[in-house]
């Protein structure tokens, strides 16, 4: 009996379908997700090490992960300042149109990228509506690694404003009454007292708008103008190799990106198990 | 609950100088100034982009518009996506029912690394997501010479399309309701199993009510996904115009042969769609907020 209690897989239940259940959920979670990414993994390890090397730091390869990895920086550091302002405005702040500015921020979710990507385009291309005016101060946005970045802000654009909202409206408001009474001025009960409680959700948030933009596609293709070594991401270079039939070349590109999400993934997680233990509630 | 700035302020401050300035929010002027600010970043990131596909859509007339979402190629778009949506969507619904039963209801071990795995293809980017299947399926792929003399087609065609589909929208309904039926626990189905109902009356008429909204929410998500998947689909579909293209294939098309107007026109349905989505969200979000998880964001 000491024995068998070592492996109980599962503890006992009346609820009937725990076999059914979870046996469908892995036949589909193999079918679908595990099994076409270890195609992935064989296929790439199939390229021999010094192969997958020299594909994955070949410099357009490179020169596109940086773009991809670099522009995902920024978009999320400017949606780390404006999602971390909205927030604060959407939750603390009552003025007409509220609710539906804040049902709006789901919008680059809804959108189809390919959508967003045109409709940006037409706006920050050279003669579009905001470009005209852009374009005589030497400001060119579209067919830049600029219009990269202003892509990526558009798709990455929730993420921050969903994980900071629900921990701003769940603070104590009592906290910024004492520290009002124990005489700091509002900017260092703002700075010393609310925002360090948001910096686990604002760090989630921002790991998973840097998660987003990094592979993002659909929206970035249109108003990227594609040049290799200057704004072309790394997604479109994989879709290059394979139109190419370059399978070997889009695998390892694809590798070195996938690596990249997995160590991002397992860095939310981390914040995550620290915000529990440092706050006591996860971001 | 967030209480009213103005109001709480009223009761605190001291009738001295700042007459009803609260101390636990900005000044009326810093707050103007900052509501300012985030309303002109939200016009020009995503109000403007929205306005301008409608405009840009209209640019030569109605008629002209009317053409263009009515002409062969386009209607063939639209069904494709329809029917790709009606594939990925049911499928990944029984998926995340059984994943949410399994996961809510028992207490088993690697649980959590299960709930980590039924995320991951979030994490993946969406070119990747229509490459691993082109390395399974493909010619030159793993699989790909044992699929080709069971005379099936999978990359390139359909199967292909949708399997990408539910790759992408695989997560949106499991993880609407893992947190509310844990959050929900078990009592209710002890209680009718114990009355006599059987496994499956009890999952029909006790577990299915109690989750329906959360249910609806994920289906939501999950179809506007899939009807507006680019990447992934992009990848597999092989571009053959009035077979295997779907509706955001069909204004990639359009708008690199500088049909613009045409691209615009298409992509003003999926605006559309993605504006019903948001709406019926809010709504869902509004009026049955307790019958869906308080975990929002994707």
């Amino acid at each position: 009996m000491a024995h068998a209690a070592g492996v109980i897989f599962r503890q006992p239940s009346v609820i009937p379908g725990f076999g059914l259940a979870l046996g469908f959920t892995l036949i589909y979670l193999s079918a679908i997700v595990l099994i076409p990414l270890l195609a992935l993994v064989v296929k790439s390890a199939g390229l021999g090490w010094s192969d997958f090397w020299r594909l994955a730091t070949d410099a357009r390869t490179l020169a596109a992960l940086r773009l991809s990895f670099g522009a995902a920086l920024v978009a999320a550091m400017i949606n780390a300042v404006f999602g971390l302002l909205l927030a604060w405005v959407l939750v603390r702040y009552r003025f007409p149109g509220r609710r539906l500015i804040d049902a709006f921020i789901d919008l680059p979710f809804a959108l189809p990228t390919a959508v967003a990507g045109i409709a940006l385009t037409a706006l920050y291309a050279p003669n579009g509506w905001v470009g005209q005016f852009l374009a005589p101060l030497g400001l060119k946005v579209a067919y830049t690694p600029l219009g990269v970045i202003v892509a990526l802000t558009f798709v990455s654009l929730p993420f921050i404003v969903r994980t900071v909202e629900p921990v701003l409206a769940e603070i104590d408001r009592e906290l910024e009454e004492a520290s009002a009474t124990l005489g700091a001025t509002r900017l260092q009960t703002v700075s010393k007292v609310v925002l360090p409680s948001l910096l686990p959700a604002l760090m989630t948030g921002f790991a998973l708008a840097l998660a987003r933009a990094v592979g993002e596609y659909g929206s970035v293709i249109f108003i990227a103008g594609n040049i290799p070594y200057v704004s072309e991401i790394a997604p479109l270079l994989i879709v290059i190799r394979l139109e190419e039939f370059n399978y070997g070349a889009a695998t390892a590109v694809a590798a070195v990106m996938l690596a990249i999400s997995f160590s991002m993934l397992l860095l939310i997680n981390l914040i995550q198990a620290w915000s529990r233990r440092r706050f006591g509630h996860g971001a | 609950m967030v209480l009213e700035p103005s109001f709480q302020g009223a009761v605190l401050a001291a009738p001295a100088r700042s007459s009803h300035r609260s101390p636990v929010s900005e000044a009326p002027a810093t707050r103007r100034v900052l509501i300012a600010i985030a309303l002109l970043f939200l016009g020009f990131f995503l109000f403007l982009p929205l306005v301008a596909v409608f405009v840009e859509a209209l640019r030569g007339g109605v008629g002209t518009y009317l053409r263009a979402i009515s002409e062969p190629d386009a209607l063939s778009a639209m069904k494709l996506t329809l029917l790709v949506a009606a594939i990925a969507v049911p499928a990944n619904i029984v998926f995340g029912i059984a994943a949410a039963w399994a996961i809510a209801k028992f207490e088993f071990k690697g649980k959590a690394f299960l709930i980590t795995l039924i995320d991951l293809p979030f994490s993946v980017s969406p070119v990747i997501s229509g490459l691993v299947y082109i390395l399974l399926f493909g010619t030159h792929g793993v699989l790909g010479p044992l699929v080709e003399s069971a005379g099936i087609k999978i990359v390139f065609a359909l199967p292909g399309i949708v399997l990408a589909t539910i790759f992408v929208t695989f997560p949106f309904v499991a993880r609407e309701l893992i947190p509310l039926m844990q959050e929900q626990g078990t009592g209710d189905e002890e209680a009718a199993l114990s009355l006599g109902a059987s496994g499956f009356k009890t999952f029909l008429l006790v577990t299915l009510p109690n989750v329906k909204w959360a249910l609806l929410y994920g289906v939501l998500l999950c179809n506007a996904r899939a009807m507006g998947e680019f990447g992934a689909v992009s990848v597999v579909s092989g571009h053959i115009r009035g077979v295997t293209n779907t509706m955001p294939l069909h204004v990639e098309i359009l708008y690199n042969e500088y049909a613009f107007q045409a691209a615009f026109a298409v992509a003003s349905l999926l605006a559309l769609l993605a504006l019903l989505t948001l709406a019926l969200k809010s709504l869902l979000e509004w009026r049955f907020a307790d019958g869906i998880a308080a975990v929002r964001g994707h």
